[in-house]
């Protein structure tokens, strides 16, 4: 399914100021059983956000009606780390987050973002803290992925890289999965006679019981 | 690319699953086998039927519900009624896209990292995908194997490929020798608290060292499974004649002239002499006494002799905070010998720590001993064969006489999407991969250590040294 294509983004930011926001705490496992990707934004953080009893926690980023439907987070070191659920990513998306900043993120997570029309942005761990503070104070933020920079309020754009294949893909919705079939299935074929050859034991198998 | 210069494993890997060079630095990589459970699959599938797309290899793949499933029983029906449909999709899904399966009730079944190994579906010099992060266990073969999402999932069902950027390459030297009663999971966990749980980010790691090759194949799975808790998506292992043994003859593997075929072809993998890596770390396997996790990110670890972290001592304000943070959510005492932490459950298996040489490391301990009062312990075999292989040494009476559960093959407590979990401020030792907060359960409290150090907890109601009972 194609992604929403990605233009630019501007809006509050929510400040997240811990290290190792790892997937389970964006999205826990036991949602895992849904099996539907939209209408997931409701679990996203949910064991932050919702005490066990039910009730809002109070004083959580995301319960501050100034954040809730902030369309960037900004968080500590590897952010989205751990499992390679998707939903983690289908939740964001669900809350309505477009851009997540941090100074490095897991890798299955930032790799899941960018296939679903959120932009992931590594900046230094200092320019993180620093924009934060910003956010923290209400500013609000812009995104522009067509330029590849960043803006806030009070501050000269900065400058951030996404690769340029993901970053075609994400300005045009495009989804991968057909442009790949679309473009490369003339050298996948040519690679599986050379292997073939060089690998026979990879194709020879029976692999049903 | 310059072939006479001396490459490492991964570059090796690497460059002979290179099937075009995309614009822009990536490379657009041949994916040899994927492994799909239960839970990151059925949206994978929603987009193949949404788009129309043909399955390019079936036979590639290997399907399992390992994720959801309930562990006290295998007959019947699946109780929960969205596990029961998960799994219900699943075999849908491979019966309509003609996908080999591993059945729930059959010999086969087990945690996707597990039964890879065991079917022989993993071979060395392959690459090899897993909607789950710890499909790194893989690479101890020799393969280069890493997690994915669900969309990357359907591409590889439609188009065999995945664009992938080059990382950089980590050498991670194990010098010294294991200490009697001391793990694989303990150098794991020594390498995380060292390098930190994103000290690997960007990197392949690649294990190596006498220390390694004289480890057993579950041992360097172990260490593979968790180079994903320092932040890397890969760790690999060389090939060698341990490997071998451990392939030949299963039910997957290379036979006969095939098999001579492969080997010669294995046997090139290892590096080359004088690759370079961008980055080595050291490790002294002399100085590694069985580990402890006391936080909530698995670099949070201390060896068990240790006091917990007091964070009125650090100076670096993020990690104070994060010290601070962990401490709260754990209810744990900044001082505290972490010998005197009392715990309630204990958890022996999962992808880290299910295989059977774990359960024997755990039953050396358990037997003839009884499991402390207050404790509930389980241990979980990671697949069927694990399970009748055990039953056949007779560990599961070891487990039972002193007071153990002994459970169907299935991930269980480690990711808790069944009914085996934590409930809020319950305390576990268990031997799974990760401490995330609520990860066992909202509220639960996780120690991670060693199948032998879980046993040894079960018997004592606290953190102990496992050695002092062996």
């Amino acid at each position: 399914m194609p992604a929403q294509p990605f233009t630019t983004v501007s809006g509050r930011a929510a400040a997240m100021r811990e290290d190792n926001i790892d997937t389970d705490i964006i999205f826990p496992a036991r949602f895992l059983l849904i099996t539907a990707k939209a209408g997931l934004g409701e679990y996203a953080f949910h064991d932050r956000r919702f005490a066990s009893d039910g009730n809002k926690v109070e004083g959580y980023v995301l319960n501050d009606p100034r954040f809730a439907d902030a369309p960037v987070i900004i968080a500590g070191a590897n952010f989205g780390s751990g499992s390679s659920r998707e939903q983690a990513v289908w939740a964001l998306l669900g809350l309505g987050v477009r851009a997540v900043i941090s100074s490095s993120f897991g890798e299955i997570f930032q790799s899941n973002c960018m296939r679903n029309g959120i932009v992931p942005i590594v900046l230094p761990e200092d320019q993180v803290a620093a924009l934060m503070d910003l956010a923290e104070a209400g500013a609000t933020f812009s995104v522009d992925l067509e330029r590849q920079e960043l803006g806030a309020e009070g501050l000269a754009p900065i400058s951030f890289s996404i690769p340029p294949e993901r970053r075609l893909a994400l300005l045009n919705g495009w989804d991968e999965t057909d442009q790949i079939v679309n473009q490369y299935s003339g050298e996948i074929e040519a690679f599986e006679v050379r292997q073939r050859q060089s690998q026979p034991w990879l194709y020879t198998r029976e692999f049903a019981a | 690319m310059d072939m006479t210069k001396p490459r490492t494993l991964y570059d090796k890997l690497w460059d002979s699953h290179v099937v075009a060079e995309l614009p822009g630095g990536a490379s657009l990589l041949y994916i040899d086998r994927q492994i799909l459970h239960e839970v990151s699959s059925p949206q994978a599938f929603v987009a193949m039927r949404e788009a129309g797309r043909k399955l390019r290899r079936p036979e590639t793949h290997l399907a399992v519900a390992d994720h959801a499933v309930p562990t006290r029983a295998r007959q019947g029906e699946i109780a929960d009624p969205l596990a029961r449909s998960q799994v219900a999709e699943l075999e849908a899904n491979v019966r309509e896209f003609g996908i080999p399966y591993a059945p729930l009730d059959g010999a086969e079944q087990g945690i996707v990292h597990v039964i890879g190994p065991e079917t022989g579906f993993t071979l060395p010099g392959t690459t090899i995908v897993c909607g789950d992060s710890h499909t790194t266990t893989h690479g101890a073969f020799g393969a280069l194997a890493f997690g994915i999402g669900a969309s990357e999932q359907g591409t590889v069902m439609a188009a065999q490929v995945l664009p992938q950027t080059r990382a950089r390459t980590m050498k991670v030297e194990l010098v010294g020798r294991l200490g009697p009663g001391v793990d694989a999971k303990d150098v794991a966990l020594a390498l995380i608290a060292k390098i930190g749980a994103h000290g690997a980010v960007g990197y392949a790691v690649e294990y190596t060292g006498a220390a390694v090759s004289a480890m057993s194949m579950a041992q360097r799975m172990t260490l593979c499974n968790m180079a994903i808790e320092a932040g890397s998506r890969i760790g690999l292992v060389a090939p060698d004649e341990t490997t071998f043994a451990f392939i030949k003859g299963r039910r997957l593997a290379p036979v006969g002239a095939m098999w001579e075929l492969a080997l010669e072809s294995w046997r090139t993998l290892p590096a080359d002499d004088g690759a370079i890596y961008d980055k080595v770390v050291t490790l002294d396997l002399d100085d590694i006494a069985p580990q402890v996790s006391w936080g909530t990110s698995p670099n949070q670890t201390l060896p068990i002799g240790s006091a917990v972290p007091d964070p009125a001592s650090i100076a670096d304000p993020i990690e104070r905070r994060e010290t601070e943070k962990a401490l709260a959510y754990m209810g744990l005492v900044p001082g505290q010998s972490l010998a005197d932490i009392a715990i309630d459950h204990v958890f022996i298996g999962s992808c880290t720590n299910g295989r059977i040489e774990d359960l024997r490391a755990a039953a050396a301990i358990a037997g003839g001993r009884k499991v402390a009062p207050g404790v509930k312990a389980i241990v979980v075999p990671g697949s069927a064969a694990t399970r009748a292989q055990a039953e056949a040494e007779g560990l599961d009476r070891v487990f039972l006489e002193a007071g153990f559960e002994w459970r169907f093959a299935g991930c269980s407590m480690c990711v808790a999407m069944n009914d085996d979990r934590l409930s809020a401020g319950q305390r576990c030792a268990s031997t799974s991969n990760r401490n995330f907060e609520g990860r066992q359960g909202p509220g639960g409290r996780t120690h991670l250590v060693s199948p032998a150090m879980a046993a040894a907890a079960a018997v004592t109601g606290h953190l102990v040294d496992s050695r002092s009972l062996a």
